[in-house]
């Protein structure tokens, strides 16, 4: 059970809560403009890597802040925990 | 006063003699002492036989001492009071105590399924892959519900465990997992230093091998130490001591579980029959201890075969003699301390076999460079044959009459809490010692269980790691001296495992002989994760503890490569078995999920209405009426909304308050369709997608001021609409002002629908102004309703002129009661979910059956609304080819062509009625009977279904073997043109 | 190969056992194969089966970084079905389950098929109304399904919860009656010594640690036992597809999430069926040793950690409690946590990949295990025509290009929502 330091809570089990997947996935800024490719990409298509992952996490049952949250997939080891910006 | 033959007349420091307890094993009476355990206590009554093996039904005795305890299981209670697949060496002895042996009929004595023994040849390792094949049937008819039968340990439970468990969640600076010397030590360490301590162990009483042996601390008795120890640790505040408490798994971020047995504690009324601690320490001192190896020799599993150490134990700690005459044997120096143990409570040494050719002792009767060969006797231990440890040819050995072997095959140390924790693990070559090595999380490794046996190593190292783990969680006080022991013999085993031939067991538990792990290697099952799962090696309740070892050191020997590159078998948790009850406790019932009740449930209740499930709230179905049945009621409800009014509590809607700045550009970006465009006071339905053009959620958007709005989301997706929009404003725009706060909670609503709801309106709220012009359709208002401060929305979902009144969820209750008795002169009436389903049918509205995650706008005939905004979430993917492409399935009505027809649910929509395999054309996603057109109607998600308008298709459900003709026809069976919207 | 029979047991009784061989050869790898498989698992060592048996490509290896089976085809909860909702998962399961239903004769080895049922109890109507569409859908696609009452579950499945007074009481049930379990190890064991029979090199201990490309073809691997050229690689990694995929340059959308299972202690048999709780997502069984095998759902995030978290487990302990009661009176044995390779709709992939000869099976989600015939089978059609099957190109890549994802949950491009 992974204890997650939230900025504003302090250290949190894990169960409180919503996992977001990678962070840091760029929104084509123009949709519309952007090919199928490109735009399945950010759909779909994202890193999955065995070790350090960036990812963002939800403080659902607390301060309600998406949090960009570095963390090792294997050993679940954490890194930096800071408030989520593009 | 009934006899306990092999009691000796003193000594036992865990047992009570001044209360006896009578207890009945297999429907024997015996007795016990208090302190005892259900193993001691049958080893003092003389019961040797105690179980019967898995696979051979061979007689089984005890082995052990503790959780390690590979053969001795044991079924408390009868019937529904029965618990299975206890260890007896962990049953505390209780008054009345009923036990059971188990895998024997009628008896572990007399057991018939003994003369599977018999074809034992037939059933090597892994047999049941090699035949049982044909004909295919057989395996599951005949074959397979026979060996089920076999196997499993103890009889089915009959019911539910209602003891009371028990869940407590702590943080800790130091947990010290084990209470022996090494444990003890680190803990007084640690806590001395002012670290908060977790000490946790698994007996009834602190002191780990101390229970089982005497030993010195310091100047004294090694056990008045640890008392001594722990009554310190006890008076300080910020220690817990808990005894009976295994540490049972070691999980991410240094989570551990402690499985307390509290209600095996005496004068512990009101205890939890279990107490499951999850501690979240910040340093981790893992001091498990190690558990006694085996020797491998034929016969090695018959009654009366034991660990050396726990036959010194029950010496020890019972005052047991497990045997009259004993021959002790081993690989190192524990024998002779074992040895002497038994001599001081009346057991008559015959023999001290040493596998080394040194330690010759004068006091015993010793035989150096000896081991066992053969067991003698069948049903128990008769006595041994002992040969020359190296084989000398012409050695035919010696025959020894005994009825107890003790032996020790040296220690393995627990390494379980380390390797789940990740940590990686060395082969010590020379020590024949698997031991922890690189730590994985916070914790560290001390004692026995890091490969220390000598009690000054244990002391020293436990002290060392008390103090490092305080340092490492931030508490550095002085601690004073460590501990120190005279003991500083470390009782190093070579490696020396089997002798000779026949039927040497590797694993009790599961019959897996040496024979076995032999033949799995020559098949070619060569990993030792391989060989374990073959041969079932290592797989029972005992985890392995006494065979792992074992097992590893003869596969590396049959594939002649060294043990350090055959490596062990993963360490999964829980260490020792935890009941399911102690997991599940608090979970259960209504502890399972929170039930959300509207501000109107206890009316709904008081009206005696049946209640649905909405994601956690419930809803009331319908209002029952006398002489009336459930269809007959919902069909009133119906009918009388639409000639009159009717009243429904929508509070369970999702709700939420947007502000700020950008507000009106974000909702442009959340809904498929515009929202900036709205007015003040005006209200929109809202499309909302997911990223990838599926529907997601709809509801209705009001714009309260320039930079006000208040939405409506579905019950079922309201949390995840919430999420979803604070995912959009905190991490792709988060440059937008806009404030979004999730006010469900604050907010009741009953809408108000019928051509009668304006009159009623009217009387509640007299200062508004309710006409078509002051308050047209999509509106929204302040105002006073029934004399509560609301907000008050035109809109219909019914199909009928509707008005929804939001109230603070306070006045909810109020509210609804008073629209009722205001209503009563005009009819209103109550309806519930089933008839508001009915009409949203009838008027061909969409909720989660239509919109399942995999249709589009279009799909939904929601593609124009779509394509009216900009470019918000979800309309890109509108653009992909499989988005547009034709033949997708289409949301049409289906109007049942016979007026008596019924849908049945599930229902699939098929071109032919035969119910013959054939691809459908579509399925329907909801239905009912319309008391409003007098036939059951459908709406359903059908192939091209908007260009099959007119066709006849049949609506069937294949498992219940019916099946209706009907015409597909547009999904707004009800008013098509909303003439009714207007009163 | 020796025959394995009641009659070969015989003789081994009289010969102390001593003349078995060994279920597959330990050979070292040749310097170039027609095919590599890379992944010991099932799905692997039956794909490298039925190349050789359908299609008479013989001069294949399969690469096992470790062990064989060790993944998740030893570390699942064994169960067998085709109860889908999808007609192209439907089609592709169901050929499976026929399969299944052959399969111990087919590789003179008992796999251990138990088509004892598997049943799905719902809760609310919107529940019954899912679960029974799928299942009359199943009859549209020709696979057995049958609409359970509370009394036929009580007949079927005494020992389950069927109380008015729970939190999500059990108001019916769906089965189909050929679903059931399997033997986990023993498919893996039974297809190793299969195809090695037909002449497949099954190679332990043997990581691959990059693919040779040259011109857009795949000519070969390179290995911790040295460089082995190959005409075509077929991937059967589950969870490590992305990892494999990524040494080819190619991206997948796959992500790698934990599932715990949990076994009680073994009794006696007192649960016939498998049976899979809606409202919690527990599935229960006992196996043939009799132990309870509980399953639930995702921890929810990104691991390879094959490690769960205890809040997962006390939430499936609680499940599996909460609707066979009975359970709570037993103990917890073991708990692990497979890495499943959560695809993004929900479905597998099956399919050639960008690179010329590198083709994949993977995404498995939930479904592998009970895939593992079909998945071999179709990854070999797929290796030895260099085209799909009817049956596995609707699992292409290419899908989640034009959108036309086969999202068998509704759940859209979450990986951890399947």
């Amino acid at each position: 059970m992974l204890l997650i330091p939230c900025p504003f809570c302090g250290a949190r089990d894990e169960t409180e809560f919503a996992y977001g997947g990678e962070a840091g996935i760029e929104r084509p800024a123009d949709p519309e403009a952007a090919t199928d490719e490109a735009w399945t990409d950010y759909l779909c298509f994202h890193d999955n890597p065995k070790g350090p992952h960036r990812e963002l996490w939800f403080h659902r049952d607390g301060c309600r802040r998406w949090l960009e949250v570095e963390r090792d997939t294997y050993t679940h080891e954490l890194g930096a925990v800071r408030l989520s910006r593009p | 006063m009934r006899r306990q033959p092999f009691r000796a007349a003193e000594g036992g420091h865990l047992i009570d003699r001044s209360e006896p307890l009578r207890f009945d094993f297999d429907g024997h009476r015996h007795e016990g002492y208090r302190g005892d355990s259900l193993a001691s206590s049958l080893l003092a009554a003389g019961v040797r036989i105690v179980a019967r093996s898995f696979k051979y039904h061979r007689p089984r005795g005890v082995w052990g001492f503790g959780p390690e305890e590979p053969n001795a299981m044991v079924t408390t209670g009868v019937r529904e009071e029965a618990r299975p697949n206890l260890k007896a060496t962990e049953v505390p002895l209780s008054e009345g105590l009923e036990a059971f042996g188990q895998n024997a009929w009628p008896s572990v004595s007399w057991d018939l399924g003994g003369a599977v023994g018999l074809a034992g040849g037939l059933m090597p390792a892994g047999f049941y892959y090699k035949t049982f094949m044909a004909p295919a049937r057989w395996w599951y008819s005949l074959y397979e519900p026979l060996i089920r039968r076999m196997a499993g340990f103890g009889p089915a439970p009959r019911t539910p465990d209602d003891a009371f468990y028990a869940k407590r969640r702590i943080h800790a600076d130091v947990l010290v997992a084990g209470g022996g010397p090494a444990g003890v030590a680190a803990a007084l360490a640690a806590a001395r230093a002012g670290a908060r301590v977790v000490l946790a162990d698994e007996n009834t009483r602190f002191g780990g091998d101390l229970l089982r042996a005497p030993g010195e601390v310091g100047d004294s008795d090694g056990l008045a130490w640890i008392d001594t120890a722990t009554a310190e640790l006890e008076a300080m505040s910020h220690v817990h001591l808990l005894n009976r408490a295994t540490v049972a798994g070691y999980y991410d971020h240094n989570l551990l579980t402690v499985a307390e047995r509290a209600g095996e504690e005496e004068g512990a009324p009101g205890a939890p029959a279990m107490r499951l601690w999850f501690v979240r320490a910040r340093e981790v001192v893992i001091a498990a201890g190690a558990h006694e190896r085996p020797l491998l020799f034929d016969g090695n599993d018959r009654p009366g075969v034991m660990s050396a150490s726990a036959a010194g134990g029950y010496a020890h700690a019972y005052g047991v003699l497990a045997g009259r005459q004993a021959v002790v044997a081993g690989n190192n120096d524990s024998i002779y301390r074992v040895a002497r143990l038994l001599r001081s409570v009346g057991v008559s040494i015959a023999a001290v076999a040493d596998t080394r050719s040194g330690g010759d002792v004068r006091d015993l009767p010793c035989r150096a460079g000896e081991a066992v060969e053969r067991v003698l006797g069948s049903r128990r231990v008769r006595g041994v044959l002992l040969r020359r440890a190296d084989g000398r040819a012409g050695d035919k050995g010696e025959r020894i009459t005994c009825d107890l072997v003790a032996v020790s095959g040296g220690w393995s140390p627990a390494v379980h809490l380390h390797a789940q924790a990740r940590g990686s693990l060395r082969y010590d070559e020379e020590r024949g010692l698997i031991l922890p090595d690189r730590a994985g999380g916070a914790n560290r490794s001390a004692g026995a269980g890091a490969g220390r046996f000598d009690l000054d190593g244990c002391l020293e190292e436990g002290w060392a790691a008390g103090i490092a783990a305080a340092a490492s969680s931030g508490h550095e006080r002085a601690a004073g001296e460590p501990p120190r022991s005279p003991d500083r013999n470390a009782g190093e085993a070579p490696v020396f495992w089997q002798t000779g031939g026949g039927k040497r067991f590797v694993d009790l538990q599961y019959d897996v002989t040496a024979a076995d792990v032999d033949l799995a290697a020559r098949e070619g099952y060569r990993s030792v994760e391989h060989v374990k799962r073959y041969t079932a090696l290592g797989m029972g309740t005992d985890q392995g503890k006494t065979s792992g070892m074992a097992g590893l050191v003869l596969l590396s020997e049959a594939l002649g490569r060294p043990v350090a590159q055959t490596g062990t078998t993963t360490f999964r948790p829980p260490y020792t078995p935890v009941p399911m009850a102690a997991m599940a406790s608090g979970l259960l019932g209504e502890g399972r999920d929170a039930l959300r009740r509207t501000a109107a449930d206890d009316w709904h209740e008081a009206r005696g209405a049946p209640f649905t499930a909405a994601g956690l709230w419930r809803r009331p179905r319908y209002y029952p009426r006398e002489g009336m049945d459930e269809a007959e009621t919902i069909d009133a409800e119906v009918r009388e909304t639409r000639a009159g009014a009717g009243i429904v509590d929508v509070g369970t809607l999702g709700k939420v308050d947007i502000q700020g700045r950008d507000a009106a550009a974000f909702l442009d970006l959340v809904y498929a369709n515009r929202m900036s465009s709205l007015k003040t006071g005006r209200g929109r339905y809202g499309l909302m997608l997911r990223e990838d053009g599926r529907v997601f959620d709809d509801g209705v958007v009001m714009r309260l001021g320039e930079n006000h709005f208040y939405l409506t989301t579905t019950t079922a997706h309201q949390h995840e609409a919430m999420q979803h929009i604070e995912l959009l404003l905190q991490t792709v725009w988060p440059e937008l002002e806009v404030y979004a706060t999730d006010v469900t909670e604050h907010w009741f609503a009953a809408a108000l629908a019928g051509p009668g709801s304006r009159a009623l309106l009217e009387r509640a709220a007299p200062e508004l102004d309710l006409s078509d012009d002051a308050f047209p359709m999509m509106a929204v208002r302040a105002a006073t309703v029934a004399g509560l401060s609301a907000l008050v929305f035109r809109m219909s979902f019914s199909g009928e002129l509707s008005y929804e009144v939001a109230v603070p969820a306070d006045h909810g209750l109020a509210l609804w009661t008073r629209l009722l008795t205001e209503g009563r002169e005009d009819g209103l009436t109550p309806y519930g979910t089933e008839a508001m389903g009915t009409m949203r049918i009838e008027k061909g509205h969409v909720t989660h059956a239509e919109a399942d995650g995999r249709t589009t706008p279009d799909d939904l005939g929601l593609g124009r609304m779509a394509s009216a905004g900009g470019p918000a979430i979800g309309k890109r993917s509108l653009e992909l080819p499989a988005l547009r492409r034709n033949g997708r399935q289409q949301l049409v009505g289906l109007s049942v062509i016979d007026p008596e027809a019924r849908i049945p649910p599930g229902c699939q929509v098929v071109e032919s009625d035969d119910m013959r395999p054939a691809p459908p054309l579509g399925h329907v996603t909801s239905f009912c009977y319309s008391p409003t057109l007098g036939r059951a109607l459908a709406l359903a998600l059908v192939e091209n279904g908007r260009a099959r308008t007119g066709q006849t298709v049949y609506i069937a459900s294949p498992v219940i073997d019916l099946s209706m003709a009907a015409e597909i026809v547009s999904p707004v069976f009800y008013d098509p043109e909303g003439t009714r919207l207007n009163g | 190969m020796q025959r394995y029979s009641i009659f070969s047991l015989l003789r081994g009784a009289f010969s102390g056992h001593r003349d078995w061989e060994p279920a597959w050869r330990a050979p070292e790898p040749k310097s170039s194969y027609d095919v590599i498989i890379v992944g010991g698992g099932g799905h692997g060592l039956a794909t490298a089966y039925y190349l050789a048996r359908n299609h008479g490509i013989a001069n294949v290896a399969v690469l096992e970084r470790g062990w064989i089976g060790g993944g998740n085809t030893g570390r699942n909860t064994t169960i067998v079905r085709s109860n889908y909702l999808l007609p192209e998962n439907q089609r592709f399961y169901e050929h499976s389950l026929k399969l299944w239903e052959g399969l111990s004769r087919d590789l003179n080895y008992n796999v251990m098929f138990s088509p004892r049922g598997v049943i799905n109890v719902f809760h609310t109507d919107a529940q019954r109304d899912y679960w029974v569409r799928r299942h009359n859908g199943m009859r549209y696609a020709g696979i057995d399904a049958e609409l359970l009452t509370r009394a036929d579950l009580a007949r079927l499945v005494p020992a389950l919860n069927l109380s008015p007074d729970i939190r999500h009481p059990v108001v019916g049930g769906v089965m189909q009656p050929r679903g059931g379990v399997a033997r986990h190890d023993a498919v893996a064991w039974g297809y190793a010594r299969a195809a090695d029979a037909l002449g497949v090199d099954i190679i332990q201990d043997c990581e691959v640690t990059g693919i040779d490309i040259q011109g857009g073809r795949v000519t070969g691997l390179q290995t911790s036992r040295g460089p082995i050229g190959a005409g075509r690689v077929g991937l059967a990694v589950a969870g490590h597809s992305s990892r494999l995929a990524e040494m080819a340059g190619v991206r997948l959308p796959i992500e790698t999430h934990l599932l715990t299972a949990t076994v009680s202690e073994p009794v006696k048999p007192f649960i016939d069926a498998v049976v899979s709780i809606a409202a919690t997502h527990a599935y229960v069984s006992q196996t043939d040793k009799g132990e309870v095998l509980i399953g639930g759902s995702l921890d929810g995030y990104n691991s390879w950690s094959q490690r769960g978290s205890p809040a997962r487990l006390e939430d499936i302990l609680a499940s599996a409690s909460e609707y066979f009661p009975r359970v709570s009176r037993l103990r917890q044995l073991r708990h692990w946590a497979g890495v499943m390779d959560m695809s993004m709709d929900g479905s597998p992939i099956i399919a050639k990949l960008p690179v010329e000869g590198l083709v994949m099976t993977g995404g498995w989600c939930y479904g592998g295990f009970k895939a593992t015939p079909a998945s071999g089978w179709c990854l070999a059609w797929t290796l030895a025509n260099d085209a799909p099957h009817a049956l596995n190109a609707p699992f292409s890549l290419e899908r989640f290009r034009t959108g036309a994802v086969l999202d068998e949950n509704g759940a859209g491009p979450v990986a951890w929502g399947h």
